[in-house]
């Protein structure tokens, strides 16, 4: 791993791309990593576009200014590529993670100024089959260890696992269901 | 114990470890989350805690000064509005001399109306008597909050800790957590020496004191924020024996040879640190190093400006970044004081101010690595500038 590496999530208000980071960064945090997780706090408004962002590092983070240039963009809601910029900013060989049922062929050609790698994934059908309604961001990070590689993905399930179970104790099929959401995620992701 | 928390979550943690006789607050915006945590910890039983949800920021800092007068050890926590509305009991709870602690995050003043951080809440209220501590981070706030107990208690002054507002009090960083027990042998147990409940002992508090004593118990209170500063630094001290992190004053990074430095509160000095290191590797342009360093202030009452002097008397350009305006036209608080601490140098340093973050305006590395810049090219005709701002 990089010296520091940062992620940017693009949401709609509602969708999750706080919590996203936030369990990511606790997954990272349980590697063993120094980790930031904090949302764009603007106005709160159902279906606005919202940002969170992550760092990772090995060593402790000082920096407390705003993510300007990413190593990863990841894409919760496809919409967002007509109205948002989700490429600004980010690293010449960075990454771009999209939740979309489209093939990554179709959307390098809506992003044609992008040269990096792009990764989709249908997390909102996955998310629907598995969890029984519509929650992209949990699967996604199983998409995410995938076109990263940052985290060991057994180990992070395994630790996922263990936080699901303390807090859906009575609840045992949210507990499968997350586990699935995210393995089914981390195998469907294609790259291109 | 390593842990992913908020600033918020951090400072909530320390109140529960710490677990006040009483919590009195006005748990609602502009509060931040810090009550709201603390009240789950109340209704789920892990405190004993006597919680008060008062009407509003003026009658909970009442009821703090209520409380601790009455022999409890006392806490509660506000931001921006919230501070200001408490303006008149602040003044009253240092006066009175109650060792109340305060988890503050540092957010905007209306108006115009904001959310976001800066310092001109807790800078409004220098002058009220309170001791004042701003952290950089989610483990020094939490680190602090618990030191703050004691510095009160042995000071028999009120105290208040702050940090950034989102960027650290809702930003989630790694950091480290102590034993219960641990937090519980630190802070001991309290035992004021007069309280109202003491019955064996009556005292009157809150009298009137005209032309006849009013100076003296107001002499009185100005000593004790005198010797607030040699508590702080041994609470400090012995905060790092115990468990590894010690705090003091300020905290110098690569200030040593430093021939530029730049002087700031709170969580920008993190982000100045990388571009510290930047800039002594690589310079303005590469291959050619720059000397820069940094001082982060983190006792801001009592001021601790003979130390402050000691540590810029040997570089000669400095540049102090402020969260804040005095309106003044003559530059932000810090950058006064400070400006004053080095007033009885031999040799005085270049100068001046730079205001930044008004209202949560992100401060970036270009935007610290352009005061080093200015710094370094000697531009420095100017005493204030302001970063960052559409003008």
């Amino acid at each position: 791993m990089e010296k520091l590496f940062e992620i940017r999530w693009h949401g709609r208000g509602g969708q999750g791309a706080k919590t996203a980071a936030i369990l990511f960064a606790d997954a990272a945090l349980g590697e063993g990593k120094y980790i930031q997780a904090f949302p764009e706090y603007g106005p709160e408004r159902m279906g606005a576009p919202v940002q969170a962002f992550n760092r990772l590092s090995d060593e402790p983070i000082t920096l407390h200014c705003g993510v300007d240039s990413p190593d990863v963009v990841v894409v919760l809601d496809p919409s967002l590529i007509e109205t948002i910029d989700v490429t600004q900013g980010l690293k010449q060989n960075g990454v771009i993670l999209i939740n979309t049922n489209q093939e990554p062929k179709v959307m390098k050609d809506k992003l044609p100024n992008f040269g990096g790698k792009l990764w989709t994934v249908d997390a909102s059908t996955i998310s629907k089959q598995e969890l029984g309604q519509e929650i992209p961001n949990t699967p996604m990070l199983g998409a995410l260890i995938k076109a990263t590689n940052l985290l060991n993905f057994e180990r992070m399930l395994e630790d996922t696992h263990k936080k699901l179970t303390k807090k859906f104790k009575s609840k045992p099929e949210v507990i499968d269901g997350n586990i699935n959401s995210i393995k089914r995620a981390y195998q469907e992701v294609k790259g291109e | 114990m390593r842990v992913a928390k908020t600033g918020n979550e951090a400072m909530a943690e320390a109140m529960r470890q710490i677990n006040p006789d009483v919590v009195a607050a006005y748990p609602i915006t502009p509060a931040t989350e810090i009550v709201q945590i603390f009240s789950s910890f109340v209704a789920d039983g892990l405190v004993n805690t006597e919680f008060i949800a008062a009407e509003s920021e003026h009658s909970a800092m009442s009821a703090c000064i209520g409380s601790c007068a009455a022999g409890a050890r006392t806490m509660t926590s506000t931001s921006s509005q919230g501070l200001a509305l408490m303006w008149e009991m602040l003044y009253i709870a240092s006066g009175l001399r109650m060792p109340i602690v305060l988890a503050e995050v540092n957010r905007a003043l209306s108006s115009p109306i904001n959310i976001h951080c800066d310092h001109s809440d807790t800078m409004g209220a220098r002058d009220s008597g309170w001791i004042q501590i701003y952290c950089e981070n989610a483990q020094e706030a939490y680190d602090s909050l618990i030191q703050a107990v004691r510095i009160a208690e042995e000071a028999l002054l009120p105290i208040m800790v702050s940090t950034d507002g989102f960027i650290i009090s809702h930003g989630m960083e790694s950091m480290e957590v102590l034993e219960d027990a641990q937090v519980k042998d630190f802070i001991g147990e309290y035992k004021p020496e007069h309280s109202l409940l003491d019955i064996d002992h009556p005292i009157t508090i809150g009298a009137i004191d005209f032309t006849d004593y009013y100076f003296e118990h107001k002499r009185q209170t100005i000593e004790a924020m005198r010797n607030a500063k040699g508590i702080v630094a041994k609470i400090g001290q012995e905060f790092g024996e115990k468990f590894g992190r010690s705090y003091g004053f300020f905290e110098e990074y690569r200030l040593e040879d430093a021939e530029i430095a730049i002087v700031v509160l709170g969580s920008t000095a993190g982000t100045a640190k990388v571009v510290v290191d930047e800039l002594r590797e690589t310079g303005l342009k590469p291959g050619k190093g720059i000397k820069a360093g940094l001082l982060r202030l983190r006792l801001f009452r009592p001021f601790p400006y003979q130390e402050l002097a000691q540590a810029l008397s040997r570089i000669p350009r400095i540049a102090v970044m402020d969260r804040s305006d005095s309106l003044n036209s003559a530059g932000g608080p810090v950058f006064t004081e400070i400006r004053s601490a080095l007033y009885d140098l031999d040799t005085r340093p270049k100068i001046v101010n730079y205001i930044y973050g008004l209202g949560g305006r992100n401060i970036d590395l270009a935007q610290i690595r352009s005061v080093y810049e200015d710094l370094a090219t000697n531009k420095t005709d100017e005493l204030v500038r302001y970063l960052g701002v559409r003008e």
